[in-house]
């Protein structure tokens, strides 16, 4: 009787260089699939130049020009800050309604406190800023810590904020003049520059930044890579050696952080401080992260898709209005794109099944 | 000898589930302990209270001789102890790669690295590379492939691979081979040896009991919660030990002792 080992011996002969196989023919459909799967940000990209491409062949240069190409930048400026915050915490497999709430609260500090406790606008501002980042964190403490469920917690946080921004403000606007008079540097990201015909504001330069440095943050730093890993698999992320909570707090304090921002950003385009502004920031950022191609399950998806979302919805309304149809086309072909952009996720997702 | 990790009286309920019972354990230094029982036996929460994951309610963990408590994996890991799971706590969606420097991320030297904090991808892929290959996982055609595209058997390779690079005081193998082929499961056996003749001491649980007795020092047999005996491998035969286990037989006085 041969030792009860003996089988393994008959893998001595085996060949050890690593494996390759000839992929044959892949057909255009298939090397697509996997493209998309390997930068899911390319399909908002696509949807994004094919419509530019399209209300400009039916525009010609009323929209192609670079005056209207920039009012889009403008115009998208608040909801692509906002979306990156919102696509920060759907990375993480959450959610955050409290975004909207947190800008506008955020921006009535700056204003107030400058305007009523006299305070310089720069150190306004640093109040403002520190009061969206205590929001977030307040959001990520009950999420991590307490383990409630994000839609819950921000949830509540949007009533109890919204509330609170109410209280404090007493429904008082600061006017624009007030504000150009006195304190200029709370209107700083609605100063515009001009490059030729292109008029562009701080704000949106302040957008394209945060794009820029969240997308490199997210696939270069070991930190972004602890984001996608609590979006995936929290458990595991946490078995491996991720401290979870750690990520989950500094997710959701820096969602709040940037949302301040966006409340200063939302100043210099409306000129003025007032607690009503900024209502449909919640649903519009989740629409641009959702057209972006981020799973809502968390995990996947890129800040870079969440701008080209924020834009596609920026190209529709301008487009439309400019075509002079009624703005219900507009919520009517988002809701489509919406739908579209979560099918197309799942064909994406197929290939990795 | 003392032994490296040590535990006392062990006990973790979930509700009214008692998991361990006033379990004992040692493992000591440079050598192979395997851990044997039935399912639902109580070695997967042993193991855990061991490694940080389950916070016991009554007893004690020793390391080196000295009182740990590990509130986490991530204290248990940095105390040198590294465990590969049964269900292998990768992500799917990342990459190999990511998967096996998760927490412990390389960062470019200089400016790069200090200010940008930018990761060293190249570094991690080479050094994730070469430990593939140590294993013998040919069949792993990219680095850089997500973990998601691997078969099971490949997911659990890269999972071994991770503790085996980083584990510097106790290695915990929570079945290692179950979902491995001949080949890989023949490489992780060696690899056992090797780590162990690094002076690394392994915990191995497995149900594969020609694996078991083929590396193992001493052989603790679990059953209800608490540690029934300990017995050689050399000085018994593979039937006493599954006689053990399933409670068939029960075990002479001395070695309930041992």
């Amino acid at each position: 009787m041969s030792t009860p080992q003996s089988y393994e011996a008959a893998v001595t002969g085996s060949p050890d260089q690593v494996a390759e196989f000839d992929q044959g023919h892949q057909s255009f459909i298939q090397r697509l699939q996997h493209a998309l799967h390997v930068t899911p940000s390319l399909v908002p990209l696509i949807v994004l130049i094919l419509s530019i491409v399209t209300f400009g062949a039916l525009l010609g240069s009323k929209f192609f020009s670079p005056f209207a190409l920039t009012l889009i930048l403008q115009q998208v400026a608040i909801v692509g800050i906002v979306a990156s915050a919102q696509s920060l915490v759907i990375l993480t497999a959450g959610i955050d309604l409290s975004v909207g709430a947190i800008m506008v609260l955020s921006s009535v500090v700056m204003g107030q406190f400058t305007f009523r406790y006299g305070l310089p606008p720069a150190l306004g501002v640093a109040c403002g800023l520190m009061c969206g980042a205590a929001c977030g964190f307040v959001n990520g403490w009950l999420v991590a810590r307490m383990k409630l469920p994000p839609f819950i917690v921000t949830l509540g946080m949007w009533q109890i904020v919204l509330a609170g921004n109410f209280l404090y403000s007493a429904n008082e606007t600061i006017r624009s003049q007030e504000i150009s008079a006195e304190a200029p540097f709370l209107q700083f990201f609605g100063e515009k520059f001009k490059i030729g015909g292109a008029v562009f504001t701080y704000g949106v330069l302040f957008m394209v930044l945060l794009v820029l440095i969240l997308a490199y943050v997210l696939r270069h730093t070991a930190w972004g890579r602890h984001v996608y890993a609590v979006g995936d698999d929290k458990e595991a992320a946490e078995l491996s050696g991720v401290n979870t909570d750690k990520v989950l707090i500094s997710v959701y304090m820096l969602s709040g952080l940037i949302c301040a921002f966006a409340g200063w950003a939302l100043i210099g385009r409306i000129g003025s401080v007032s607690p009503t502004s900024g209502q449909l920031a919640n649903i519009e950022s989740i629409t641009a992260v959702v057209i972006g191609g981020i799973s809502l399950f968390g995990g996947r998806g890129s800040v870079l898709g969440t701008f080209f979302g924020a834009l596609i919805v920026g190209v529709f309304t301008l487009g439309l209005r400019l075509l002079g149809a009624d703005a219900q086309w507009t919520y009517l072909l988002i809701g489509v794109l919406i739908i579209a952009a979560v099918a197309v996720d799942q064909w994406i997702r197929k290939v990795s099944v | 000898m003392e032994p490296i990790l040590k535990g006392r009286g062990l006990v973790k309920r979930y509700g009214r589930v008692t998991a361990l019972d006033h379990c004992d354990f040692e493992l000591m230094p440079g050598e192979i302990l395997a851990v044997i029982g039935d399912n639902g036996a109580g070695k997967s929460t042993l193991i855990k209270a061991l490694s940080g994951a389950v916070i016991p309610d009554e007893g004690t963990v020793e390391l080196d001789g000295k009182p740990i408590n590990f509130h986490s994996p991530i204290d248990a890991r940095e105390a040198g102890i590294e465990t590969v799971y049964q269900t292998l706590a990768m992500s799917p969606a990342l990459s190999i790669a990511d998967n096996m420097f998760m927490g412990r991320e390389l960062r470019k030297p200089g400016w790069r690295g200090q200010v940008l904090r930018q990761l060293d991808r190249a570094r991690m892929e080479t050094m994730a590379r070469e430990k593939l290959n140590d294993l013998g996982l040919m069949t792993i055609q990219n680095i850089n492939q997500a973990v998601e595209t691997l078969s099971g058997g490949q997911r659990q390779g890269v999972a071994v691979a991770r503790a085996a690079a980083f584990g510097s005081k106790v290695i915990i193998l929570d079945e290692p081979t179950a979902a491995l082929g001949v080949k890989e499961s023949r490489r992780v056996l060696e690899l056992i040896q090797d780590v162990k003749s690094r002076g690394i001491p392994i915990i191995l649980i497995s149900h594969n009991m020609p694996h078991v007795f083929e590396v193992a020092d001493r052989i603790h047999v679990h059953r209800l919660g608490k540690r029934l005996c300990v017995i050689d491998p050399k000085q018994h035969e593979m039937s006493d030990a599954v006689a053990y286990m399933t409670g068939a037989k029960e075990p002479e006085q001395e070695m309930s002792v041992a």
